[in-house]
């Protein structure tokens, strides 16, 4: 124990004289945080909409009105020619065109049925999928107007599906609730990859490790020693963009602290372990890094925290369940969001204990053979 | 110098790497308190032979006890006995002069008083007490080599393993160097030193001449110097060489 503390004391000095830690510590998380969350929306405003109007009627300036007052959509130009508007498109200066036919309204007051055009550039899916929804839901406000316009003329009470929506959980449909969560979890997965996994492949550079190995230090006390101070900047690194995310973002906090923070710290010792996992197979920091960053990359983009886990093919979801990535975003998001309490992450939290348990165990198995 | 206490017994022992022999069928004994010489040219196996005394490696065969304990089995207690300095630098160069020997006084399990005590000592003794907390990074390589060493046998071992120390210091640290080799023998600590300075051959007590993974001559400087009828020791192992 007292060994232990020797090296823990070291590794601290160490760190803390590297002089680019104290910026990365606390620069890295406000950075993060604040132009990620962000930067990274998926949030559709001011959508440039060219508008193409070949009826010039009544109705057909009260639909472009409707567009024109939603705050979705901006007008970027307007033509009686619908070859202006795909030239528009073509030149990146709109992102849709709207386009009314001739005779739109005559169709309507004869009580036909009519439409009129979206052409939309769907180079970014998700971003034509939204255009889409917005306009769907325009035109079906429309419509509501439109019959109960027509039932003051006939008297007859219309009928119609009427929906409510409630968004639980994120009532404002606000994406930052939804991301900072994830960034956090970046955060202290990045940290904690790189601390560790460095931290023990510079020693084998520099050639300290040697002296180290011939020393009477047990395994377990060395790897105590470099994993502790890792955990606990760790752990620091998450209060921190807690706080700031409080903050800048007035993000919920809804469930258990310390629930939060019990998975969080089993979540870094998984981390730490396959941190610790590469710099046994690793002779260099290069390697180190760039092992680190191959996992990293798969697990973060897997992990749910950019595209919906749900919406992966089922492969994709199956092989998730061994992301602990996946795993402690979806608990961080339930504690945070939901105020999820024990019963409800117990799953996944064991998952993480098992993972933990044996990613550390076959890290300290590898790293003996290695002397 | 008690010649018939042997602290280190080395029979047969082989190391190989892949079908390359490294330590071809060593066999010698280290007496306690000797200053025991390891020459060799590059690759000879010198450092490969010490790594294995120290418990870094694990020897193919052949039967080795250092400080009466069995290498193969007994690997820890060995290392609570020994202590090691080595070719590459081994303190901690974004530690302190006290930093490090901290450390490595907590390592090898010194109580903080005994530490604080050793830490004054050795301060004077290099004459190092003004830059006490300076960090390694910024001392020149010679003070560094010299304090490793007083690093290493900071537990106060019963062998001190020193693996080219002298490498790329200058000629009058390296006098200095061996002036405390010979203070710590004195002090009943073994010192087993390998070095390819052929010059320093002359301060050991026995000299072993490896080449190509074989020992090819062991003895004191004096009998070697005679027995092969030459007046330094590096005529002695320029006819070795010359042999394979």
């Amino acid at each position: 124990m007292r060994t232990i503390l020797f090296l823990i004391q070291k590794e601290f000095l160490q760190i803390f004289r590297n002089k680019g830690m104290i910026p990365i510590i606390f620069a890295v998380p406000i950075v993060q945080l604040v132009i990620i969350v962000h930067a990274a929306t998926f949030e559709l405003k001011n959508v440039n909409l060219y508008v193409v109007d070949n009826d010039r009627t009544t109705t057909s300036r009260s639909i472009i009105h409707q567009f024109e007052g939603s705050h979705f959509f901006s007008l970027s130009g307007f033509s009686f020619n619908y070859s202006d508007g795909e030239e528009s498109l073509r030149r990146n200066s709109s992102d849709a065109v709207l386009c009314i036919p001739r005779g739109f309204e005559k169709k309507l007051v004869e009580g036909q049925s009519t439409g009129f055009q979206m052409v939309v550039n769907a180079i970014n899916g998700s971003a034509g999928g939204l255009i889409n929804g917005y306009t769907v839901s325009m035109v079906n406000e429309f419509n509501r107007g439109l019959s109960s316009g027509r039932a003051n003329f006939t008297l007859t009470k219309p009928k119609f599906i009427d929906l409510t929506y409630s968004f639980w959980y994120n009532p404002e449909l606000n994406y930052t609730t939804f991301m900072v969560p994830g960034i956090l979890v970046i955060l202290v997965t990045v940290i904690s990859l790189l601390l560790s996994g460095m931290n023990i492949v510079k020693e084998k550079e520099i050639g300290t490790i040697e002296q180290i190995n011939v020393s009477p230090i047990r395994k377990y006390q060395f790897i105590t020693g470099k994993l502790v101070p890792t955990l606990i900047i760790a752990l620091f690194e998450l209060s921190f963009g807690l706080v700031i995310g409080k903050i800048f973002f007035n993000i919920p906090l809804e469930g258990n602290l310390l629930l939060l923070f019990l998975s969080a710290f089993i979540y870094i010792l998984v981390i730490l372990g396959m941190g610790l996992m590469v710099s046994t197979f690793a002779n260099t920091q290069q390697q180190a890094m760039f092992v680190s960053f191959f996992f990293m990359i798969v697990f973060l983009l897997m992990s749910g925290l950019f595209t919906s886990v749900e919406n992966m093919p089922q492969w994709a979801q199956t092989l998730n369940q061994i992301n602990p990535v996946a795993h402690f975003i979806r608990i961080i998001r339930m504690i945070l969001l939901k105020g999820s309490g024990f019963q409800d992450i117990q799953n996944n939290l064991a998952y993480l204990l098992g993972l933990a348990f044996l990613s550390l165990s076959l890290a300290i198995r590898r790293y003996r053979k290695t002397v | 110098m008690s010649e018939t206490e042997p602290v280190i017994i080395v029979k047969d022992l082989v190391k190989k790497f892949g079908s390359f022999i490294a330590n071809d069928h060593l066999s010698f004994e280290v007496y306690k308190g000797e200053i025991f010489g390891f020459l060799g040219a590059n690759g000879a196996g010198k450092t490969t032979a010490i790594r294995i005394l120290c418990g870094l490696s694990s020897p193919t065969s052949g039967e080795i006890m250092v400080a009466g304990y069995n290498a193969y089995n007994e690997a820890d207690k060995i290392k609570k006995n020994i202590g090691y300095m080595s070719q590459k630098f081994s303190l901690y160069e974004d530690l302190t002069v006290t930093e490090n020997i901290r450390l490595y006084g907590g390592i090898y399990g010194l109580s903080r008083k005994e530490i604080r005590s050793r830490t004054a000592e050795l301060l004077e003794k290099l004459e190092i007490a003004s830059v006490k907390d300076t960090l390694i990074r910024d001392l020149p390589l010679g003070w560094r080599q010299k304090l490793a060493f007083s690093v290493a046998i900071i537990h106060q071992p019963g062998i001190v393993f020193l693996d080219e120390p002298t490498g790329g210091v200058d000629p009058i640290t390296r006098r200095q160097f061996w002036e405390m080799i010979y203070v710590t023998a004195h002090e009943g600590i073994t010192v087993f030193v390998t070095t390819h300075y052929l010059d320093e051959a002359e301060y050991c007590d026995r000299v072993t001449i490896m080449t190509d993974g074989k020992i090819m001559a062991l003895d004191t400087p004096l009998n070697l110097k005679k027995q092969f009828e030459v007046n330094t020791i590096n005529e002695v192992f320029l006819k070795l060489a010359r042999n394979t």
